[in-house]
């Protein structure tokens, strides 16, 4: 890549930052660049976020309905999947899947709630509050 | 607070990190050389290996890689410091920089509140340094893929160092102890370049090197036939070029970075054919990009997903970039 190629698209998911790039000038030279943004970087970029906050979104209404725990809706909203969860908890994967039904959540003790809100970074107010 | 320390950005947190700490300590070699001398660039496709459900797909060497390797190549004693304890964790690194020390720190990018929020992903192996405290108590944080220095208060600091989960940093804290009088470089490059060519064109693994490529390849071309939707293929190819842009690559993988360095080893090493291969990895940097900019664009709708030829586009990077290793292979 040539100096003069490198983009310069002004991504929103750079939030004005930059990022250093290298390429080579007119005689073949290595030489370093900053970059405000790549469209192809940006695009892949918001499709990775767009999906998490999708899944999100569906968990929060199956929250609103009864069918799952908040711990499903923080999950994704905090760009999680349940292998992460589990690791981040230190729990099993098997206990996570069963903390999200909401009849187990409802029972969970302070404790094992306060685990959720530290790999969530919430309080358990907030973990308890309604989703609506 | 570390006296003197210059603050400069680099394209990648592990390499720019090493870069900053041995200019530090009096041996300027720059951020491609980081990369370059520990053999750190590469390609793996390891499907078994899963994040958010996705494969790991990875154009680097693991975390760690570039300090081992530095460490190894050029006789530097490093010190690594582990906890299980937080709040020992802190004091530590405290007591590390009331010494005047410069320290690298690894964390997670999801809880460092100066990365843009779209950035923001549970990735622990990230690498900064600290180089100091302010009057209020905040961390005086040089974070090598930043144009400027940040500051970051402890609540925060703790949380990314300790985060659990893949790769988690367990409040991993390294400092130099120790500099060789006479690192011989030009040596250590001959050997690095040596032993990467090796480990591109070599790995007895499918799935590792130019090989990996072509196996990703093959997986690329029947998506249709293993994920059941539209959307999901887009999501995983979204993946292969993300993984591929992994923090100011340019979308080339690391590729641009290395043919920096082969660059810099033409001089180093008196071999004039380094800078023929340098230019060669420049094109299948290049060609990585290619790869990139046509797959969103069949994502974005702008043209037909047609996932064969992504497959073809695919094997011509693992064309170009085994055309340089061979050529490597050859001269050095």
């Amino acid at each position: 890549m040539e100096k003069d190629q490198v983009p310069q698209d002004n991504s929103s998911t750079y939030r004005g930052a930059k990022k250093l790039l290298y390429a080579v000038d007119s005689d073949g030279r290595y030489d370093t660049v900053t970059s405000n943004g790549w469209e192809v970087e940006e695009f892949v970029t918001s499709m990775a976020v767009e999906d998490l906050r999708e899944q999100a979104e569906d968990a929060r209404q199956r929250v609103l309905a009864g069918e799952t725990s908040p711990i499903e809706y923080y999950m994704y909203a905090k760009r999680m999947d349940v292998p992460a969860l589990a690791l981040a908890t230190g729990l099993f994967r098997w206990r996570v899947r069963r903390h999200m039904k909401p009849e187990v959540f409802s029972r969970l003790s302070n404790k094992l709630l306060a685990r959720y809100c530290d790999a969530f970074g919430i309080d358990i107010s907030t973990l308890k509050s309604d989703l609506s | 607070m570390t006296q003197d320390f210059q603050h400069r950005q680099a394209a990648h947190c592990e390499s720019g990190v090493v870069s900053s700490l041995l200019r530090h300590h009096g041996l300027d070699i720059s951020e491609p050389m980081a990369l370059g001398l520990s053999s750190a660039i590469t390609f793996a496709y390891i499907p078994v290996v899963k994040l958010n459900g996705l494969p790991l797909i990875a154009y680097r060497m693991p975390p760690k890689y570039i300090l081992r390797g530095i460490q190894k190549r050029l006789g530097i004693k490093f010190r690594y410091r582990k906890f299980s304890d937080p709040a020992k964790g802190m004091q530590a690194l405290d007591d590390k920089l009331a010494e005047g020390a410069l320290v690298g720190l690894q964390g997670s990018v999801f809880w460092l509140p100066y990365f843009p929020e779209d950035m923001r992903f549970h990735f622990n192996a990230h690498n900064l340094l600290v180089y100091g405290k302010n009057d209020s108590g905040d961390y005086l944080v040089s974070d090598p893929i930043f144009e400027e220095p940040v500051t970051t208060n402890a609540q925060d600091l703790q949380k990314a160092r300790f985060a659990k989960g893949a790769l988690a940093a367990k409040g991993l804290m390294y400092w130099i102890e120790s500099m060789p009088a006479e690192p011989d470089l030009a040596g250590a490059a001959r050997k690095a370049i040596r032993m990467n060519a090796k480990m591109m064109l070599k790995t007895p693994l499918p799935f590792i090197g130019i090989r990996g490529v072509r196996f990703l390849g093959k997986r690329v071309g029947r998506l249709d036939k293993t994920l059941s939707s539209s959307k999901k293929i887009k999501l995983y190819l979204g993946h292969i070029i993300r993984m591929q842009e992994e923090i100011g690559t340019g979308g080339a993988g690391f590729r641009f970075i290395y043919a920096s360095f082969l660059q810099e080893a033409a001089e180093l090493l008196n071999e004039p054919r380094l800078v023929e291969a340098s230019r060669m990895m420049t094109a299948a940097g290049d060609q990585w990009r290619r790869f990139a900019l046509e797959t969103t664009r069949m994502c974005k709708g702008k043209n037909n997903l047609d996932l064969p030829a992504l497959e073809a586009l695919m094997n011509e990077c693992a064309d170009t970039e085994a055309a340089c290793w061979r050529y490597l292979n050859e001269i050095i």
